[in-house]
């Protein structure tokens, strides 16, 4: 009798396809290039404001084109989801007890849909304003 | 006569014989009230006697009977036959190496455990004669749910980034790290901090939250380890406006 363990290899690469939760995990982790590459476009589009009406024109029409649409498209599918699974796991994150009690976790998660409402509405209004 | 029978395939390895691990299939009588474990035991009391595993008290409450049952770290004593289709495939603990059959070797959580100190760490040592620390039932409830753990090493088992990242200290030591942390009867936060608030500690958990999914006490370390993040950064920024503020 002799020790030998086994160590089973782990695939780097497929290991998030073999479980539907860690395919969730990535595909949340996956939504951040499509946010990040957004926000590059709109710094880009406030480069192009900076040079001139023509420049920025050039600009919309190309964003508003069908590769820029369904960019933009993809990009809100993944932020909506990215919301929606971060919110869903904010009360792990930041249990509140209040009162001796724990605040139930939906309490929780509907704060901040409520929150992000808010903040949605107040920008909404003031690019009504200006 | 023909009664209903389940099929087991289960991995097995002998470090004696075998290059690497194969399925061994064996079929065993169903019981509406059998729980993985039962057959298991049946294959070895009834069928094949070289089949190694763990366990021990059969209802949840040591953690030695974990395995991959599946696909999904379980406690095989507490997986009714009856949830599953008439073929179960049964593996080792994942991310552990393979001692012999289903039995890992643990020594690596082990270790990690032993290094975030999960112990009370009091303030004064207090003699038996002294009597209890005594602690109100609100100041239980803070850290009550962490201390459910059992080491049962299904958190490691299904966390994608233990597996990919061998130094990561993992959920389950994290989360009772977090425990004592929590509990107002230790001061043992600082010297806790080294291994809990390094890179191998909490901040190389990803968030994936397998670890939560898969605990079979509710313990959700996942929770406990964000709940860590956010009291690591207040010290952080605390230590950064206050340098004073600790020794």
């Amino acid at each position: 009798m002799s020790r030998r363990p086994y160590i089973r290899p782990v695939s780097t690469t497929g290991w998030w396809l073999r479980d539907g939760l860690y395919f969730r995990y990535m595909m949340r982790e996956l939504s951040s290039l499509f946010i990040g590459a957004f926000t590059i476009f709109l710094i880009l589009g406030l480069y192009r404001l900076s040079q001139g009406r023509a420049e920025f024109e050039v600009f919309t029409a190309r964003l508003l084109g069908p590769a820029g649409t369904a960019f933009a498209l993809l990009t809100l599918i993944f932020a909506i989801y990215h919301t929606y699974t971060w919110f869903q796991v904010t009360p792990k994150a930041m249990p509140i007890v209040l009162a001796g009690k724990r605040i139930p976790g939906f309490v929780i998660v509907a704060a901040h849909w409520l929150l992000f409402a808010a903040v949605s509405a107040t920008v909404w209004l003031l690019a009504v304003i200006f | 006569m023909s009664e209903r029978t389940v099929e087991l395939e289960i991995l097995r390895y002998d470090p004696d014989q075998d290059q690497e691990p194969y399925f061994q299939t064996y079929t065993v009588p169903y019981h509406e009230d059998w729980v993985v474990l039962d057959a298991i035991n049946y294959i070895k009391d009834e069928l094949d006697r070289t089949l190694s595993y763990r366990w021990s008290c059969h209802m949840a409450v040591c953690g030695s009977c974990g395995m991959v049952i599946n696909g999904t770290p379980v406690l095989s004593c507490n997986t009714f036959l009856r949830d599953y289709p008439d073929k179960i495939r049964i593996e080792p603990l994942r991310n552990f190496p393979i001692e012999r059959d289903l039995i890992v070797d643990m020594d690596d959580f082990i270790s990690k455990l032993t290094s975030v100190k999960p112990w009370v760490i009091a303030r004064e040592e207090r003699s038996v004669d002294d009597g209890e620390y005594l602690q109100t039932p609100a100041q239980l409830a803070v850290f009550k749910q962490y201390t459910a753990c059992i080491n049962c090493m299904l958190c490691y088992s299904a966390c994608p980034q233990y597996a990919l990242n061998e130094p990561f200290v993992g959920p389950a030591a994290l989360a009772l790290a977090h425990r004592y942390n929590l509990d107002n009867r230790d001061i043992g936060r600082s010297a806790r901090e080294d291994v809990v608030a390094s890179n191998p500690g909490i901040w190389e958990c990803s968030f994936v939250g397998a670890c939560s999914e898969v605990c079979p006490k509710l313990v959700d370390p996942a929770g406990a380890i964000q709940q860590a993040k956010i009291a690591s950064t207040g010290d952080y920024f605390l230590d950064f406006l206050m340098p004073w503020r600790r020794k």
